[in-house]
């Protein structure tokens, strides 16, 4: 073969050799090195799931005042997501997410929680402490708490250590609490040396005083596990909420996927999306046979970037999103299929194979954009005003539409154009039969 | 099919259109829709019990009544096995909802902490989910027709709506005369089926454009004929691209993809049956009706060669 020949062959095997090695890092990932790390998009966290192919919850709060002359207001809310934020961490929630909704909701987000109804009512208590004496007045709140943590000891001198949670009080949660412990001692003879401890209007802890306590410390005990003693440590030291957070049937909303479910449904639709990918490859090389070769090479192209974005970007694939992607393959070849028709068209009117592919592609591109656009528009909107799952689908929508853009225009075209180079141009390659070929060429302008 | 004169039968089209319509309208009115708690508010929970569904649920349903005092609004089975059950009852509190599970899990002697899925929506967060459909539509198609005005004509803009009016219409009327759950998945397909199925007018409208540049002395309608005729084979077999693979998600999908698969299929569907048969026919029409001619348009419209 001469050496334009050799050439051209070296440039397409060079760009298939691109492609397949693209996909196929991409599905089963390199080995550690240097900084690329593991790439395949089937190692573990790769892929940023969404919660309901991973398991986990979203729980939205509906904020309401405490008493009826309240209000909520932007502050208050500002309020309520700082604590959320804070409690969540305390107790061990890093990868929750926290954000406010419309004038008066905060939606949360957990992958991964066992029991989501227990949950929802610790997350949103309001954790107001309240101290009082034996008759109920209250003398001290948890304001004046610097900090809270659980501790696991004798406390109450029995020989058996057991679990607690200690209170730092701040300079003036100590004097009170010095004077009022100092007051109920005096009680002892009429058995009222009692201090309560309040947590949201249920009492928590009941202790006997018997002289005053100055120091700043205070400690509350009563038959605390381990998970129950840290967590209302987490609650203390988030801090009180301004409002009351609801989520119980007529307020708010509670969204929770098992991780069970979450893997089946992850299951089940990368099978359907491996199935429909094959089902197209062969349905277009039936129909436009070499044409439908060089879409395929554009498919696998389109699969191993998108897959390369998701790790990159740490989008959300939510299950909706992956019938995004999947309904994105089939849109992907839409772009090939206006393409080829008019290239097969160009070819029946008596243009020779190098100047009908010219020619499709730019009579062509005008509808595949105007198309695209259009899909880009409607994504938009659903991102826009869509949340959780549906904007899950909209962003990898979007995506797929910008990505399969690029495929099927540009990746298509420099196959192809190889391909002319390599002196692949005979009409029936591209699916024309001969009898259809007008005797004049109708020279189109 | 090559041969057939879509302007000239367009007639025939109309009817069918009419046909889906009225059968969607009555359909509507007589069983209505099945409103998911998305919209309507609820708890909706989903559980494996380890047996066949079908068998159980007299079983199921008396438990549910037990503990919450009232019927559940159905119980039904899913899964490839039958072996789980989707339970919707009105809103159910924190505690209701675990006192449900603890005497299902009794019943079954199941190993789970808690449903493999719950969800509970409030009534009043399930209003603002159907504000958000219908607003995001709204404001799709409005879009839409701006961009279709500024790319082509504005008669052909009408009748570009009136095709994605169709569409969603009959997506709908499936929704109903299938009983699929209306839930947000709903705007979803919606609004996918609005990006999407004006791809397929678009490729028509654009053929109709170039024709009648060619063509100058022909008449409209036998323009847009030849452009439907030209561009059928790319209309079919996108179509069946795409529901080659949409229709694999439906076909092997949890039970929640396939009620969102589904009413794509019937856009699809319904979006290649109006861009063929019903987009150039209307143009026609609009033309006639607003004495349009749409060739002399296009000499002063045409920005892009």
């Amino acid at each position: 073969m001469n050496w334009f020949k050799a050439v051209s062959v070296s440039k397409f095997l060079l760009l298939i050799l691109c492609t397949v090695l693209l996909f196929a890092i991409v599905l089963l990932g390199t080995p550690d090195v240097a900084f690329l790390g593991s790439l395949g998009v089937f190692e573990e966290g790769a892929i940023t799931l969404g919660l309901d192919l991973n398991g986990g919850s979203i729980i939205t709060y509906e904020a309401v005042p405490q008493d009826e002359k309240g209000k909520i207001t932007a502050d208050g809310m500002a309020d309520v997501e700082e604590v959320m934020r804070k409690r969540l961490d305390n107790m061990g929630y890093t990868e929750a997410l926290v954000y406010l909704i419309g004038d008066n909701c905060v939606r949360i987000e957990i992958p991964g929680i066992s029991n989501p109804t227990k949950a929802v009512e610790t997350i949103g208590s309001t954790a107001k402490l309240s101290f009082t004496d034996d008759d109920g007045k209250e003398f001290m709140t948890g304001d004046n708490v610097d900090g809270a943590y659980a501790q696991y000891y004798d406390s109450d001198n029995d020989g058996i250590p057991e679990w607690s949670v200690s209170l730092n009080l701040d300079d003036d949660g100590a004097v009170k609490f010095a004077n009022a412990t100092e007051k109920a001692a005096a009680l002892s003879s009429q058995s009222k040396n009692y201090i309560s401890i309040y947590l949201d209007n249920s009492v928590i802890s009941r202790a006997s005083v018997s002289g005053k306590i100055t120091g700043g410390h205070a400690s509350i005990s009563g038959d605390f596990d381990q998970e129950y003693a840290e967590e209302l440590a987490a609650l203390i030291n988030g801090g009180s909420l301004p409002y009351d957070l609801l989520c119980d049937g007529t307020h708010g909303s509670l969204s929770s996927v098992a991780a069970s479910l979450g893997e089946r449904s992850l299951e089940t639709s990368l099978i359907a999306g491996g199935i429909g990918i094959l089902l197209v490859l062969i349905f277009m090389i039936i129909m436009y046979k070499f044409l439908g070769v060089i879409s395929s090479l554009g498919l696998l192209a389109y699969t191993a970037i998108m897959g390369i974005l998701l790790i990159v970007t740490k989008a959300n694939l939510t299950l909706p999103g992956i019938a995004g992607i999947i309904l994105g393959i089939g849109m992907a070849v839409d772009a090939n299929v206006v393409i080829f028709e008019r290239i097969k068209e160009e070819i029946r009117a008596g243009r020779s194979t190098a100047a009908a592919v010219k020619a499709g592609f730019s009579n062509a591109l005008s509808a595949v954009i105007d198309s695209n656009i259009t899909t880009l528009i409607a994504a938009g909107v659903l991102w826009y005003l869509g949340s959780g799952p549906i904007q899950g689908f909209a962003v990898t929508l979007m995506m797929s539409v910008i990505v399969s853009m690029f495929t099927s225009v540009f990746v298509t075209k420099s196959y192809l154009k190889i391909g002319i180079d390599l002196g692949i141009t005979k009409t029936s390659a591209y699916g024309v039969k001969i009898k259809d070929i007008s005797a004049n060429a109708d020279k189109n302008s | 099919m090559k041969n057939y004169n879509f302007m000239k039968n367009s007639k025939t089209a109309f009817i069918i259109a009419a046909v889906v319509l009225v059968l969607g309208v009555l359909s509507m009115l007589i069983r209505g829709f099945n409103l998911d708690i998305d919209f309507a508010g609820g708890t909706e929970l989903s559980i494996s019990i380890g047996k066949n569904v079908t068998s159980e649920l007299d079983n199921i349903k008396a438990i549910v009544k037990d503990v919450i005092g009232e019927e559940a609004s159905s119980v039904a089975k899913s899964g490839s096995d039958a072996n789980q059950a989707i339970i919707k009852t009105k809103e159910l509190s924190n505690e209701t909802t675990d006192k449900l599970f603890e005497a299902l899990k009794e019943k079954y002697n199941l190993t789970a902490e808690t449903f493999d899925s719950i969800e509970t929506v409030g009534s009043t967060i399930s209003g603002d989910t159907q504000k958000t459909a219908i607003v995001s539509c709204l404001v799709a198609v409005a879009l839409i027709l701006v961009y279709i005005t500024i790319r082509f004509q504005f008669t052909s803009g009408l009748s570009s709506i009136v095709c994605l009016a169709f569409n969603i219409f009959t997506m709908l009327a499936f929704y109903s005369l299938l009983q699929i759950p209306v839930n947000s998945n709903l705007i979803a397909a919606c609004l996918t089926i609005l990006g999407y199925s004006i791809n397929a007018t678009i490729v028509v409208f654009d053929r109709v454009r170039e024709n009648n540049r060619k063509f100058k002395l022909a008449e409209f309608d036998d323009n847009a004929n030849l452009a439907v005729q030209q561009t059928l084979a790319r209309s079919i077999n996108t179509t069946i691209t795409t529901l080659l693979t949409i229709g694999m998600v439906y076909i092997l999908g949890v039970d929640s993809i396939k009620d969102f698969a589904l009413p794509i299929i019937i856009g699809i569907i319904a979006g290649v049956f109006s861009s063929v048969f019903l987009g150039a026919p209307l143009w026609s029409k609009f033309n006639k009706i607003f004495k349009v001619n749409a060739k002399q348009n296009k000499k002063e419209k045409t920005k892009k060669a």
